[in-house]
């Protein structure tokens, strides 16, 4: 319960602070207004039974940080690397479709892993469950890069939570 | 001042070159399955260096929030779309080309 | 002028697409072409937003970037199904 009345008050805030950054409105009447749609947002959520810790990782922030940077640069290598394959002449890729084990043990982290494989040029997820990903990969490279599991590895994921 | 004009065309300029490479390789690869990475550089840097480069231009104000936040629309968009077509298109049954001698 | 570029190539980009979406073998080939002009007209009125001083356009944009998903998804279950109305189970 506790975890419920938490989430729900960091939810409002937040999304409180995206109605103002998308307003950047200071009158009475307006400010009001987002708050009753916030708390109305809010309330159907609620009711919806949508807010878990799963769907809200509020613990998790600092560890997507340091995520986000690792994929930040994993996205800009394959980047280069596929647009020198688009440029080089004659036979330039050598497409893959693999399957990769999933280590991931609750349903956010295999959302992320899977996310952050497709967002990553070069590698496409094509089909996950809960016991593996199916990847299609551009070359052999960034397929061998995939099993070496250095992405799994970077995934974070709460311990704590319940496995599904 | 000009030097943060400077490092905004940079940045434009190579959104710009990114999103042509992106378009071109959609033309050059083979097969559906490979398009998709194609539209994968579009999606991610292409987008990303144009919003940053514009950021730069508007300064900080409430209209670089909100381009940031159509970069974060896209950054959690662009892969569901793409994740989606690629697992249709496997589902109705259409084959990948791959490579022969692995 | 560095706007009169981006608009160029954005537009570059855009024909290049739709090229494609005219060519493409298959439906799914089409659907990705156009999953990529949305993209990149999301990126074609933040560029025009900015180049005309007029920033409440970013908006447009933003729901443009939340339409496109959409939309995709949509036209992905269609060409799936057949109809809007069923989850894929029956018929």
């Amino acid at each position: 319960m506790s975890y419920t009345v938490k989430h729900n008050i960091s939810l409002t805030v937040l999304l409180f602070a995206l109605w103002f950054g998308l307003s950047g409105l200071f009158d009475v009447l307006m400010l009001s207004l987002g708050i009753a749609s916030t708390l109305l947002v809010v309330y159907f959520s609620y009711r919806m039974d949508t807010i878990d810790r799963q769907k809200h990782p509020a613990r998790l922030t600092l560890q997507l940080l340091r995520f986000w940077l690792f994929l930040s640069r994993e996205v800009i290598s394959a980047n280069i690397d596929v647009v020198r394959r688009i440029f080089r002449p004659g036979k330039n890729i050598s497409p893959q479709l693999f399957q990769l084990p999933m280590t991931k043990k609750t349903d956010l982290a295999r959302v992320i892993y899977a996310n952050s494989i497709t967002l990553t040029p070069g590698t496409v997820c094509v089909k996950v469950n809960r016991k593996a990903i199916t990847v299609h990969s551009l070359s052999k490279e960034s397929a061998d890069d995939l099993r070496s599991g250095r992405m799994a590895d970077a995934v974070p994921e709460d311990e704590r939570d319940e496995e599904t | 001042m000009i030097f943060v004009e400077i490092i905004s065309w940079i940045f434009i300029f190579t959104g710009a070159l990114l999103g042509i490479a992106g378009g071109i390789g959609i033309h050059r690869f083979p097969d559906f399955y490979s398009r998709l990475h194609a539209v994968g550089i579009t999606d991610t840097m292409c987008a990303g260096c144009f919003i940053i480069g514009l950021c730069l231009q508007t300064g900080f104000t409430i209209a670089s929030l909100k381009l940031l936040l159509i970069f974060v629309f896209l950054f959690f968009s662009c892969p569901t779309a793409t994740h989606a077509l690629a697992d249709t298109a496997m589902l109705s049954g259409l084959k990948a080309r791959l490579d022969k001698e692995q | 002028m560095i706007f009169t570029v981006a608009t160029f190539a954005i537009l570059v980009t855009i024909s290049l697409g739709l090229a494609r979406a005219l060519m493409g073998p298959t439906v799914y080939d089409r659907i990705l072409a156009v999953n990529m002009v949305g993209t990149k007209t999301v990126l074609l009125i933040a560029v025009f937003a900015v180049l005309s001083g007029r920033t409440n356009m970013i908006d447009i944009a933003l729901t443009y970037a939340l339409i496109n998903l959409v939309g995709v998804v949509a036209v992905l279950k269609f060409v799936e199904q057949g109809n809007f109305y069923t989850d894929g189970e029956d018929d």
